[in-house]
C-alpha cells in the first residue's frame, strides 16, 4: 500500500449494507435524551417560576435579564467545556475575568474607547490563558495546580490595579450596548454574543480537526499522541480559548456592570464546571457537548432568578445547586450504565 | 475424579447487556484440584462468565451450586468468602502500596480492630511469596516497581492469603516469558495437590495440554463443549469447537521473488542507554521483518524508539535515506511510519469513539479544508478502509469498543492504511486476538505487503514471526544475536537462540 485509500478497492463488496443504521441512531438517540432531559428540566423550572410569580417571572424584561446573566457565566462555561472535554480543568477562569475586566476599565485604558477596552480585555485573557497554555503543556504542570496558580496572581494583580476601588467606565459606546435601545428585536446584544460564542463553540467541537484533537487528547492522550497529533499544542491552545472566552466576558460584564472591579467573575469557575458537568462532559475527559453546557448554564441561571423573584436568600439557591448537580450527575450515570 | 460432587456447578447461566446477550445458558462444573480450562475466541463469554463467578455481574438467570450448596455472589467480596478468587488479566493491584499491604488490602491483620500489625503481614506475605517460589520479592517494597511477571505473583498471593479454594486466572501467561510461565505451572500443580480447583483462561492450546484436566469450550455465550479430556482431545477439534474452521494458524504464503528495492527504512546504531544495544537494520519495500525475542528484550522500546516515541541515546533512523528527528513522533508519522502499539486499548484507541474517527485520527486534515472536515469524505474513506480489511462489523460507525480484538488490531491498521504509511511497525499484532482471527490478521498483514509496504514485526510468539516474516533478527537482552531468512529458522533454534545467545549446534 504505497497510496492512501479513498476509492474502495475491487475486492471490497461495494454495495451499501443494509442494516446499518441502528449503531448512529442509538448514539443520536443518547445525546438526545441527554439533551431533552436538561431541556426537561429547564422547562419545569419556566413552569415553577410562572406559576409562583406569574407576572415577574415571564415578563419580557426579566426573561432578558436571565439571558444577560447567563451570557457572561455561559461564554466562560464554553471554554471550560473545551479544557474539561481534553482532560484538564481551568480553575483561573473567574480571576482571569476579574483581571481583564479591571485592566480593560483603567483610566490609561478608557482613553482608547471601545476598542481599547475591548481589545485589553480579549488580550488580557489571551495572555492569562498563555501562560497557562505554556505551564500546562510545556512546563509539565498538572492543569489543576497551574491554573490555581494563575486564579491566585490573576485576583492579587486584580486587586493591586484598582486597589480595591470600583472603576467606572465613561465610554458611553461601551455603556449604549447595555441600553435598552441597541437590543435587537428585543434580544440584548450581550446575548447575542453569548449566542454566537455559543454557535462557534459548537461548530469547532463538531466539524473541526481542532474538535476532534480535543476529543482525541481528552479520551486518550497516550493514543493521540501516537497517532500524531501533537498533544502539546494542543492543550496550549486550549488553554487560550479558555482565555479568550474569559476575555470576551469580561467585556459582556464591563457592559452590564458598567464598571470594573476586582471582585468580579467569583467563583465563576465553580459555576461553569458545575454547569458542564451537569450538562453531561464527563470530568475524566473524551466526551462532552456544548449543547449541554448551554442548557446547565441557563439552568442555574434560571434557578438563581426565580430564587430571587421569591425573596430566597442566596443560601438556600447554594444548597439547591448542590442538590441539582447531584442528582443530574446520578441521572447521568444510570444513563450510561443502561445504554 | 469424582463426578458426582462438583466443588463449583454453575447451570444455565444467562446474562444480557443491553444489544448482547453474553452468557446464553453456559454451564460449568470444577472439580476439587483440577485444572480446568476455559477456551473460547473473544466476545464468546469468558471475561463476562468469570465476572459472574467473582461475584462482579449478576446473572440474569441460572443457578450456582458450590459445594453442593446453592449460592447466589452478591459481591466480590461474597466471592472471596466462599473461597473463590480471581486473578485478572489487567492486575489490580495498588502501586502505590507494598507488597504485603497489597497483598492484605481489605483484612489486614490488626491489633484492636484498626492497628495495622505489618510485622505480621510482612511474615505472612514473606511465606506466601516462598510458596510461590518467588521469595526474592521483598514484602516492603511498592508493587509499581515490580516488573509484570513479579506484580502477577504478588496477585496470586493476594488469592492465596485467603481461604481459597478455586482460583480462576484470566490469561496468566500473557505477560510472562518461558521461565516464568514453568513457575506458574508449578504453582497450579502445587495448588492442586492440595486440592484447590484452578479455573484457567488461556489463548494457548499448549498451555491447555500442558496442565489442563479438563475444558470447556465457549462460543457466543453458550458452552458448546464442557469437560473435555484437555490432554487427548485433537487440536483440530478443540480448535474447530472455537472457530468452527480445522485450522489453527494459516500463515500466508510469501512472494516467490525476495522484495527488491532500496531499503524504505534503515535504523543505523540505534541504541539506548539500558534497553537495547545499537541496531541496524534494513526493510524494503515489500518486505517483513520480524525481531524476535523475549519479554524484557527490548522489542517494544525498539520499536517505539524508531517511531520517535522514545529518544535515542545513539544512532539514526531513515526513510527514504533522509533522517528523521529523533524523538519526534509527529515527525515519524510524516515521514510515512505508523506504529499499532502493542497496548491497544491504552495507546492506540479511543475508546469512546466510534470506528470512523479511530481511523481518521492520523489523517484528518485529508478531509479538512482550513480545519474544517468535510464528514462524508471522511465517512466514506473510513468505509473503504474498513472494507479493505474486512473488519466486522463493517459499518465504521459503530463504537470502537463493541469491536473483537482482531478486529480493533484491523481498525488501527486502518488508521494507517488511510494515511498512505509505507511502513508499518507492528508491535505483538496478535495480543489479545483469537485463534480464528488471527490467520486473517496475517493474511492482511502479508497483502499490506505485497502492495508494497515495509513491515517491522515484534512478536513474542516465535512461531508468528517465523510464519510471518520475510527475515528475522532474533533479540536477546537488547542485542541482536542472529539474523536470517525465516524460511531458515526453525522455533527450537529461535528459542536457542533467544536463550543462550548462540545456535545450538
Amino acid at each position: 500500500m504505497t497510496q492512501p485509500v479513498s476509492p474502495p478497492r475491487d475486492s471490497a463488496p461495494k454495495a451499501p449494507s443494509a442494516g446499518e443504521p441502528p449503531a448512529w441512531r442509538a448514539v443520536l438517540f443518547r445525546a438526545d435524551v441527554r439533551t431533552l432531559s436538561l431541556l426537561g428540566v429547564l422547562a419545569v423550572l419556566i413552569l415553577i417560576g410562572g406559576i409562583t410569580k406569574p407576572d415577574q417571572f415571564l415578563d419580557t424584561r426579566n426573561l432578558q435579564l436571565v439571558l444577560t446573566q447567563a451570557s457572561v457565566i455561559g461564554v466562560v462555561t464554553v471554554g471550560m467545556t473545551f479544557v474539561i472535554i481534553s482532560g484538564g480543568i481551568d480553575l483561573s477562569v473567574g480571576a482571569i475575568v476579574a483581571l481583564a475586566s479591571v485592566w480593560a476599565t483603567t483610566v490609561a485604558t478608557q482613553e482608547f474607547g471601545f476598542a481599547g477596552i475591548l481589545f485589553t480585555a480579549v488580550l488580557v485573557g489571551l495572555g492569562c490563558g498563555l501562560v497557562n497554555g505554556v505551564l500546562i503543556a510545556y512546563g509539565g504542570m498538572v492543569p489543576f495546580i497551574a491554573t490555581l496558580a494563575m486564579l491566585a496572581s490573576a485576583r492579587g494583580l486584580a486587586l493591586q490595579i484598582t486597589d480595591g476601588r470600583t472603576q467606572i467606565v465613561t465610554v458611553d459606546g461601551v455603556l449604549d450596548l447595555g441600553e435598552r435601545d441597541s437590543y435587537v428585536l428585543g434580544v440584548p446584544p450581550l446575548v447575542l454574543v453569548f449566542a454566537a460564542v455559543t454557535v462557534i463553540g459548537w461548530l469547532l467541537l463538531n466539524r473541526t480537526t481542532f474538535g476532534r484533537r480535543t476529543v482525541a487528547v481528552g479520551g486518550n492522550a497516550e493514543a493521540a499522541r501516537l497517532a500524531g497529533i501533537d498533544v502539546r499544542r494542543q492543550r496550549l491552545y486550549l488553554y487560550l480559548l479558555s482565555g479568550l472566552c474569559c476575555g470576551i466576558a469580561a467585556f459582556l460584564l464591563i457592559v452590564l456592570a458598567g464598571s470594573g472591579q476586582n471582585t468580579n467573575g467569583n467563583l465563576y469557575e465553580l459555576d461553569a464546571i458545575a454547569a458542564a458537568i451537569i450538562g453531561g462532559t464527563l470530568l475524566t475527559g473524551g466526551r462532552g457537548t456544548i449543547v449541554g453546557s448551554v442548557l446547565g448554564v441557563l439552568i442555574f441561571t434560571t434557578i438563581t432568578n426565580i430564587f430571587a423573584l421569591n425573596n430566597l436568600q442566596s443560601d438556600v439557591q447554594q444548597i439547591a445547586k448542590g442538590a441539582i448537580i447531584v442528582a443530574a450527575v446520578l441521572v447521568q450515570r444510570r444513563t450510561a450504565s443502561t445504554t | 475424579m469424582a463426578p458426582e460432587s462438583p466443588l463449583l456447578s454453575m447451570s444455565g447461566i444467562t446474562k444480557s447487556f443491553p444489544g448482547v446477550r453474553a452468557l446464553d445458558g453456559v454451564d460449568l462444573d470444577v472439580q476439587a484440584g483440577e485444572v480446568h480450562c476455559l477456551l473460547g475466541q473473544n466476545g464468546a463469554g469468558k471475561s463476562t462468565l468469570i465476572k459472574v463467578l467473582a461475584g462482579a455481574h449478576q446473572p440474569d438467570t441460572g443457578a450456582i451450586r458450590w459445594r453442593g450448596e446453592d449460592v447466589t455472589l452478591r459481591s466480590p467480596i461474597a466471592a472471596m468468602r466462599l473461597g473463590i478468587a480471581t486473578i485478572y488479566q489487567e492486575l489490580d493491584l495498588v502501586e502505590h502500596l507494598s507488597v504485603a499491604e497489597n497483598v492484605h488490602l481489605g483484612h489486614e491483620p490488626t491489633t484492636a480492630g484498626f492497628v495495622v500489625r505489618s510485622g505480621t503481614a510482612k511474615a505472612s506475605t514473606a511465606r506466601l511469596l516462598k510458596r510461590l517460589g518467588h521469595p526474592e520479592i521483598d514484602p516492603a517494597r511498592l508493587v509499581g516497581e515490580l516488573p509484570a511477571a513479579q506484580q502477577q505473583i504478588v496477585s496470586m498471593a493476594r488469592a492465596l492469603s485467603h481461604d481459597v479454594r478455586l482460583i480462576v486466572m484470566d490469561e496468566p501467561s500473557a505477560a510472562l516469558d518461558p521461565d516464568e510461565v514453568d513457575n506458574l505451572f508449578r504453582i497450579v500443580d502445587d495448588l492442586t495437590a492440595d486440592g484447590v480447583a484452578v479455573v484457567y483462561i488461556s489463548h494457548r492450546l499448549e498451555e491447555i495440554r500442558r496442565i489442563g484436566d479438563r475444558v470447556t469450550v465457549l462460543k457466543d455465550g453458550r458452552a458448546v463443549a464442557g469437560g473435555l479430556p484437555a490432554k487427548s482431545t485433537p487440536t483440530r477439534e478443540v480448535v474447530a469447537l472455537m472457530t468452527g474452521r480445522d485450522v489453527e494458524y494459516v500463515f500466508p504464503e510469501r512472494p516467490a521473488a525476495a522484495p527488491r528495492g532500496e531499503p524504505v527504512l534503515t535504523v543505523e546504531g540505534l541504541s539506548r542507554e539500558g534497553e537495547f544495544a545499537p541496531l541496524d537494520l534494513q526493510v524494503r519495500p515489500g518486505e517483513i521483518v520480524g525481531l524476535a525475542g523475549l519479554v524484557g528484550s527490548g522489542r517494544s522500546e525498539i520499536l517505539e524508539t524508531i517511531y520517535g516515541a522514545r529518544k535515542p541515546d545513539t544512532g539514526r533512523v531513515l526513510v527514504d535515506g533522509r533522517p528523521l528527528k529523533p524523538g519526534s513522533v509527529r515527525a515519524a508519522v510524516r515521514a510515512g511510519l505508523g506504529l499499532a502499539p502493542e497496548e491497544r486499548k491504552a495507546q492506540a484507541l479511543l475508546m469512546l469513539e466510534s470506528v470512523t474517527r479511530n481511523v481518521s485520527v492520523s489523517s484528518m486534515s485529508r478531509f479538512a479544508r482550513a480545519g474544517w472536515i468535510d464528514r462524508g469524505a471522511e465517512l466514506g474513506a473510513a468505509r473503504a478502509a474498513v472494507r479493505e480489511l474486512s473488519l466486522r462489523p463493517d459499518n465504521p460507525n459503530v463504537p470502537v469498543r463493541t469491536l473483537s480484538g482482531g478486529n480493533q488490531q484491523k481498525a488501527v491498521l486502518a488508521r494507517w492504511l488511510l494515511r498512505g504509511c509505507r511502513v508499518l511497525l507492528l508491535d505483538e499484532p496478535t495480543r489479545g486476538v483469537d485463534v480464528g482471527a488471527r490467520a486473517e490478521l496475517y493474511a492482511v498483514v502479508r497483502r499490506l505487503a505485497d502492495e508494497g509496504l515495509a513491515v517491522l514485526l515484534v512478536s513474542s510468539e516465535v512461531p508468528e514471526v517465523l510464519g510471518l516474516a520475510d527475515r528475522v533478527l532474533v533479540l536477546r537482552e537488547g542485542s541482536v544475536v542472529h539474523t536470517a531468512p525465516a524460511r531458515e529458522l526453525d522455533e527450537h533454534r529461535v528459542l536457542d537462540l533467544v536463550l543462550e545467545g548462540s545456535p545450538a549446534s
